[in-house]
């Protein structure tokens, strides 16, 4: 295998269309479709008494108003997309509530009109009358269960888990020192640019149904609209078009527009199309990272762990709909590259009138790897220690893998590390680190962080070589960004010895490629990236077999280069993959493009029937790849920062990022993805703050008061690679998505906490938060 | 009012935003929508020449004045204008949601400074958001896109 395009810092193919204006995002679609608006719960929790649309339905340009009492599913919950054997309390709720509503934001009806604008007018007549019910709105508040959210879920648990490798109370009471320390990480919002959409047409004569949306996985869509409406799954096609950002949020289905705007269609005859605006947003889409850990952990006199105790409750909203994948994962990574001999971690997933939780990039992990990191700072801190040296003594050393943690990960296997190199990350990012700036009111924070990446179950991919000798090539998860038509082209044209830019890559439409599972989980580059690897291959094999009648040669003594199938050593001896691709279907009716060639009458290179016993017609193949386990991404951050003692403004002198996601496929995406991430970790570490009061009423639910950050905060950031090569896949590659996230809020709570002299335990700050923290003082 | 050159009627309902009006009426869905409260800045374009948030505005307010927006910046038959290929050169944009509203921001940004001090390309863009680059990408396409534009 060539290595040309593999490793190449290959341009964007995917740009020319976005830069032109000529993306096609889902509310780009139009063909006079209907549109519509929720009526939400403006309560976080209240008993429905009486929903009254008649007002509604008479609004010119009214078209329906769906209530659950309209609905054939009303009284179907939603379903439970993971189900777990310790989740013994799992809620979903139902496309329209229709007697309790338990997180503001909730929907209740929706309306379809002929505008948006009319849409809106009616959804404001439609009559709900509220009984309020007790609110719980902080994790703390849920795990106290002074009222329920659920009646019928005792102490608000929806599930818990204790986990426990070793002896942890034996080593706490022989440990030589000990420290118990609570933590705190709130809610946060992914807050893509373009919000969640959905448009739908229904063919009635075809008796299909076509739906386009913002989302991160079409074919878990598809599967559950034609379960939903008893319809074949080949009558069903979903794509997610182009797609603004998701970051996780878009992986939760299915929210009642999905089932709402193809049923509409349906019903009603004509596309319907729903658009979501900014400020029902952020009620209305999951969030994540609220979570309080207690944690109890034992050390010796050099600042060695002996053991960790980490009992912690996540903020699991209102339902579970997502299982408890977020605090499974907590619990895998919060050891990260460090040995922990007795690890015991307890949580339990607490009801909140919230709005539900689901990954968001991170996905449990910034708050793991704060826990951890702020632990080894208060431990460098106890023992009078240099933080770094105690990092040193506790990494897993390189010769330690595969690494064994013996707690479960999010795939239902044993979290088992396969490869990578801690000490090396760590030396690396102190040395680009360099020197403390001169100044006063400087703080310096280092964080290591572990992240598993390119989770099962499987993904698959279709490679096709036609005709003209261009490929096309296709997968079933979609692209929020992250350049898949360009670095799938890139493995795919190694394979095939064509140029990069005569691939074409199609992710995320279930036309196209019927399997899949979704983008999440920085798994594309694994999962879908060695399916193109396993199908290209295939393709390339076929391709040898069928030039090899033609050129007389051994299959073997055969390479795919420059376009075409050629006698290693003999380059003149050779046929372009073109004419390959036409002889591999073999035809009566010339159609053009050369394929005279591979009719009846034409020169025949070998006996026998045109298509033999187990032969397929075409140059393509379909393949899949299943990871046997994770493969574990690592990386070190480190930073400089200078807190105004007058102000709290925060700035960041110098933030550098160490990076080992194993072999590299484009070093100019995978940039993006670190910088990218990276400035999503700053903005939640210190602007971005989801704002609820007593009432469970977000406060903020508008960019004008949820600060995301600008260019102005967001400063350069060094960025430094080396590869451990996964061994567990044919590429050696591992996921990036979320790595430049995770260990923002460690390093910027450790660089802050020196500046301005107070221990910082909870995540999100703010210049008035470290106002107040230092008042303390 | 003339939309990237071309004389169009002022839409007869008065409370459509501009934004609206360019995409569901005209077909322009190159601008886009990300908060409809002028914070995001993905719905830039210019009038006469200047960048502004086209979801604060109604359309009929733009009567009488020229809106150019990202589709005319290059034909489809015409390479890149040098701004949409410095952000391609620099890898400046991800999921492209954001980016019509960068790029208009900085034609009108180049428009006013040809040679802007890296304050001036600070302040020229820090009135759009992007969630996916981190803006480092974006800086360095401005440069760039000054370069191109000599």
């Amino acid at each position: 295998m060539t290595t040309r395009w593999f490793g190449a810092p290959v341009q964007r193919m995917e740009d020319d269309r976005l830069l032109r204006g000529h993306g096609r995002y889902t509310d780009d679609f139009d063909e006079g479709a209907l549109e519509c608006c929720f009526v939400r719960s403006p309560y976080a929790h209240a008993r429905i008494t009486s929903i009254d649309a008649t007002a509604a339905r008479e609004v010119p340009g009214v078209i329906a108003v769906y209530t659950a009492a309209d609905l054939p599913f009303g009284d179907v919950d939603l379903p439970l997309l993971i189900p777990h054997p310790n989740l013994t309390h799992g809620r979903t709720q139902r496309c329209l509530a229709s007697e309790v509503v338990r997180y503001a934001g909730e929907a209740v009806a929706f309306v379809v009109a002929e505008s948006r604008a009319q849409a809106e007018d009616a959804a404001e007549l439609v009559a709900v009358e509220y009984e309020p019910l007790p609110v719980v709105i902080t994790p703390e508040a849920g795990a106290r269960a002074e009222h329920l959210v659920h009646d019928d879920v005792p102490g608000n648990v929806a599930a818990e888990l204790v986990q426990e490798v070793g002896d942890v109370t034996g080593a706490l009471k022989g440990a030589p020192h000990r420290k118990r320390m609570t933590f705190r990480y709130e809610r946060g919002a992914a807050a893509p640019m373009e919000g969640r959409a959905v448009w739908a047409r229904w063919d009635d004569r075809e008796h299909k149904l076509l739906v386009y949306d913002s989302t991160q996985s079409p074919t878990s869509i598809r599967g559950g609209l034609a379960v939903l409406f008893d319809m074949k799954e080949s009558d069903v096609e979903v794509i997610a078009p182009d797609v603004g950002g998701a970051f996780g949020p878009k992986i939760m289905l299915f929210y009642p527009d999905e089932l709402l705007v193809p049923f509409a269609a349906m019903r009603l005859g004509r596309p319907v199309k729903w658009t979501e605006d900014r400020q029902e947003h952020f009620t209305a889409v999951n969030q994540e990272r609220g979570q309080v850990h207690e944690v109890d952990c034992g050390f010796d006199d050099d600042g060695r762990l002996l053991a960790l105790d980490d009992d912690f409750i996540h903020d699991g909203g209102a339902y579970t709909p997502y299982g408890i994948i977020l605090p499974i994962i907590t619990a895998a990574q919060v050891p990260g590259p460090y040995r922990i001999p007795n690890y015991r971690v307890r949580f339990r997933d607490i009801y909140t009138n919230a709005t539900p939780t689901s990954p968001y990039r991170g996905a449990g992990r910034p708050h793991a790897c704060f826990v951890m990191e702020r632990t080894l700072d208060a431990i460098a801190s106890e023992l009078s220690l240099d933080r770094d040296e105690v990092r040193r003594r506790n990494f897993i050393q390189p010769d330690q893998f595969p690494y064994v943690l013996g707690v479960v990960w999010q795939d239902g296997n044993t979290v088992v590390y396969d490869s990578g190199d801690y000490p090396r990350l760590f030396e690396r990012a102190l040395e680009m680190l360099g020197p403390r700036p001169e100044g006063e009111n400087v703080g310096r924070g280092i964080a290591v962080y572990v992240e598993g990446t390119g989770v099962g179950p499987y993904e698959g991919a279709h490679v096709q070589v036609l005709v003209s000798g261009k490929v096309v090539a296709a997968t079933g998860i979609p692209s929020q960004g992250q350049a898949h038509r360009t670095v799938w082209a890139q493995i795919v044209a190694d394979e095939l010895g064509v140029d990069v830019e005569d691939v074409e890559v199609t992710s995320g439409d279930t036309r196209r490629f019927r399997w899949g599972v979704g983008t999440f989980a920085s798994r594309s580059a694994v999962t879908a990236g060695n399916a193109m690897h396993v199908a290209a291959s295939m393709v390339a094999g076929k391709a040898k077999l069928i030039a090899a009648d033609h050129l007389e040669a051994a299959p073997e003594d055969l390479e795919l280069v420059d376009g075409h199938v050629r006698v290693k050593g003999s380059p003149d001896r050779a046929i372009p993959l073109a004419a390959v691709a036409v002889l591999s279907n073999p035809v009566r009716y010339a159609f053009g493009g050369g394929t005279e060639a591979a009719t009846q009458f034409a020169a025949k290179s070998r006996p026998g029937p045109p298509l033999q016993d187990g032969e397929q017609p075409g140059l393509e193949a379909t393949g899949y790849y299943s990871p046997p386990g994770s493969t574990w991404a690592s990386g070190c951050h480190a930073a400089y920062v200078r807190v105004d003692p007058k102000t709290f403004r925060l700035e960041i002198l110098k933030y550098v990022v160490v990076h080992d996601c194993g072999r590299v496929i484009n070093p100019l995406v995978l940039q993006g993805q670190i910088e990218g991430g990276v400035a999503q970790g700053i903005g939640g570490a210190f602007y971005e703050r989801l704002a609820y009061d007593a009432d469970g009423q977000l406060r903020n639910a508008s960019f004008m008061e949820f600060l995301i950050p600008y260019a102005t905060e967001i400063p350069p950031i060094e960025i430094d690679h080396f590869e451990t090569p996964s061994p567990l896949n044919p590429l050696g590659v591992k996921g990036a998505g979320e790595a430049g996230v995770i260990p923002v809020g460690a390093v910027l709570a450790a660089a802050m906490e020196e500046a301005i002299g107070v221990p910082i335990t909870e995540m999100p700050q703010s210049p008035l938060k470290l106002f107040e923290l230092s008042r303390q003082k | 009012m003339k939309v990237n050159g071309v004389d169009h009627p002022a839409p007869s309902d008065t409370r459509r935003l501009l934004s609206d009006h360019l995409r569901h009426d005209l077909g322009l869905t190159g601008t886009h929508v990300g908060c409809e409260h002028g914070v995001c800045g993905c719905c830039t374009v210019l009038l006469d020449g200047a960048p502004v948030r086209s979801c604060l505005m109604l359309a009929v307010q733009a009567e009488g004045h020229e809106v150019t927006t990202i589709e005319s910046l290059a034909r489809d038959d015409e390479p890149l204008h040098p701004v949409q290929q410095a952000f391609h050169e620099c890898h400046g944009l991800q999921c492209g949601f954001c980016t019509p509203g960068f790029v208009m921001s900085v034609v009108g940004l180049l428009a006013q400074h040809p040679h802007p001090t890296a304050e001036q390309i600070e302040e020229g863009i820090a009135g759009n958001l992007c969630r996916c680059t981190g803006y480092a990408s974006i800086r360095r396409a401005v440069g760039r896109a000054v370069e191109l534009t000599r």
